[in-house]
């Protein structure tokens, strides 16, 4: 699969005409029905890549189910309609996830991500799928309070672990990579805790952890788990729970627990914006949320008869753009026109 | 329709006796959905997350866990030996009687 990458830095505001929150199916087939409309639009989506769940969580698994494609895999359905928005020229914030929104004296809101980056728009357009993927915490009930406090779920500089007694949990690659790097003559101590026996990571990477840990470079705790942090301000020691030992307390500077991924509504559950069970409401006459200028559509959205089905996504996006346009050009009139008729006139 | 009896042990303890039909292609993630039980089923079935895990407390023999359920299992909380998802539970007659308990939420 081809893989798109955008990694743009912008210091300025982004403007644009349809700021569509989720680089999934739903929001790239909105790009297309948006630009036949000549109305722009801008992406932003919490995942380095395009594609949305089809990239992240199943690029090679088929599609039974689009219209035309009798089998259709995930990654490849991407490819096709990153090629069918291609005309019109879409902007991309990728790797940032969309934090507050603001509205402005002219009726437009103002957008800014986690990293800052602020975009500009009369239209919002929820696409978001699932909600963005973050990192799955265990759950110990004062786990928030040592946050960045000694708890970490991402490694994102491993020089803070220069000379500190590390833990790391987890049984995948990431938990395995980590523990070798921070094993190799970083950190002070290496542990690596899992629950189980084996690991599911790459059999190399096993086979190093294992040396190591004979070695002595790793303390390998298998048949265990964390079950408690301890500490004043910040994180002193872990309470492991072992299979056979029982529980013992091993001093910390870092927990990484390493679980994966796991879909979460985010900040958007803070935008005024009325929830059934982590789905947005919309009025099916055009998809649009309880804030004017806000719309939702595919899997985040929730009305009578919903079902999350990409094709369904589909039609959500082009009814919302007509009204969009309505609301962008108020005295513009709209007339249907069909691409067989017109072509595809792109910007 | 042909039907088993299934019973499914919610999060506060009740026991939920459920007809479950098994020529719908139908799981148990599904079975627990369709009668608005507390399981989400975010990936839909793809044992991509584990918000349909729960304990099996019957001795039926299931099938085994394919590599994707074993992983995903590996990465969710509150596991134990009986701990399966599912939406890996494919409903057939052979399966007349389950029990399972759902696994608390976790994240």
């Amino acid at each position: 699969m081809k893989r798109f990458n955008f990694a743009l830095n912008y210091s300025t505001m982004i403007e644009t005409d349809i700021l569509i929150i989720g680089a999934g199916p739903c929001g790239l087939f909105t790009v297309f029905e948006a630009g036949l409309l000549k109305l722009k639009c801008h992406l932003i989506d919490a995942l380095p890549l395009a594609g949305g769940q089809l990239t992240e969580i199943y690029p090679k698994k088929p599609i039974y189910d689009i219209p035309g494609f009798p089998e259709v895999m995930a990654g490849d359905l991407i490819d096709e309609l990153m090629k069918q928005a291609a005309p019109f020229k879409p902007g991309f914030t990728l790797g940032e996830r969309a934090e507050t929104i603001e509205k402005t004296d002219d009726d437009h809101f103002i957008l800014t991500t986690n990293r800052g980056t602020k975009h500009k728009a009369p239209v919002i357009m929820i696409a978001g799928g699932l909600g963005c993927f973050e990192p799955r915490k265990p759950p110990i009930s004062n786990l928030s309070e040592f946050e960045d406090k000694g708890v970490e779920y991402i490694i994102k500089d491993p020089k803070i672990y220069k000379d500190k007694k590390v833990v790391i949990s987890g049984g995948g690659d990431s938990a395995l990579d980590w523990a070798i790097y921070l094993a190799d003559d970083l950190a002070k101590e290496v542990s690596l805790v899992h629950r189980r026996q084996s690991f599911r990571g790459h059999p190399d990477s096993v086979q190093k952890v294992i040396d190591m840990s004979n070695d002595g470079r790793i303390n390998l705790l298998t048949d265990s788990e964390v079950i408690g942090v301890n500490g004043n301000d910040s994180l002193q020691s872990l309470t492991i729970k072992a299979k056979v030992e029982g529980e013992i307390i091993k001093e910390a500077d870092h927990w990484v627990p390493l679980f994966g991924l796991t879909p979460k509504l985010g900040p958007l559950a803070d935008w005024g914006l009325n929830l059934e069970k982590n789905a947005i409401e919309v009025d099916t006459v055009d998809y649009s949320t309880n804030v004017p200028g806000i719309y939702a559509i595919g899997d985040i959205n929730t009305y009578a008869g919903k079902l999350k089905l990409i094709l369904c996504g589909f039609h959500e996006g082009t009814i919302a753009v007509q009204s969009a346009f309505k609301r962008i050009y108020p005295d513009k009139n709209l007339v249907l026109k069909y691409t067989t008729v017109n072509g595809v006139q792109g910007f | 329709m042909s039907m088993i009896k299934v019973t499914v042990i919610d999060r506060e303890g009740k026991a939920h006796e459920l007809d479950a039909p098994t020529d719908m292609n139908m799981n148990m993630m599904e079975l627990c959905k369709a009668v608005e039980l507390p399981v989400e089923g975010t990936c839909g079935g793809m044992a991509m997350c584990a918000s349909c895990h729960m304990y099996i407390e019957s001795e039926h023999e299931l099938a085994e866990m394919s590599e994707d359920e074993e992983n995903m299992l590996d990465q969710a909380f509150f596991v134990e030996d009986n701990s399966r998802l599912g939406c890996q539970i494919h409903l057939k007659a052979e399966f007349d009687g389950l029990k399972v308990r759902l696994a608390e939420a976790g994240d």
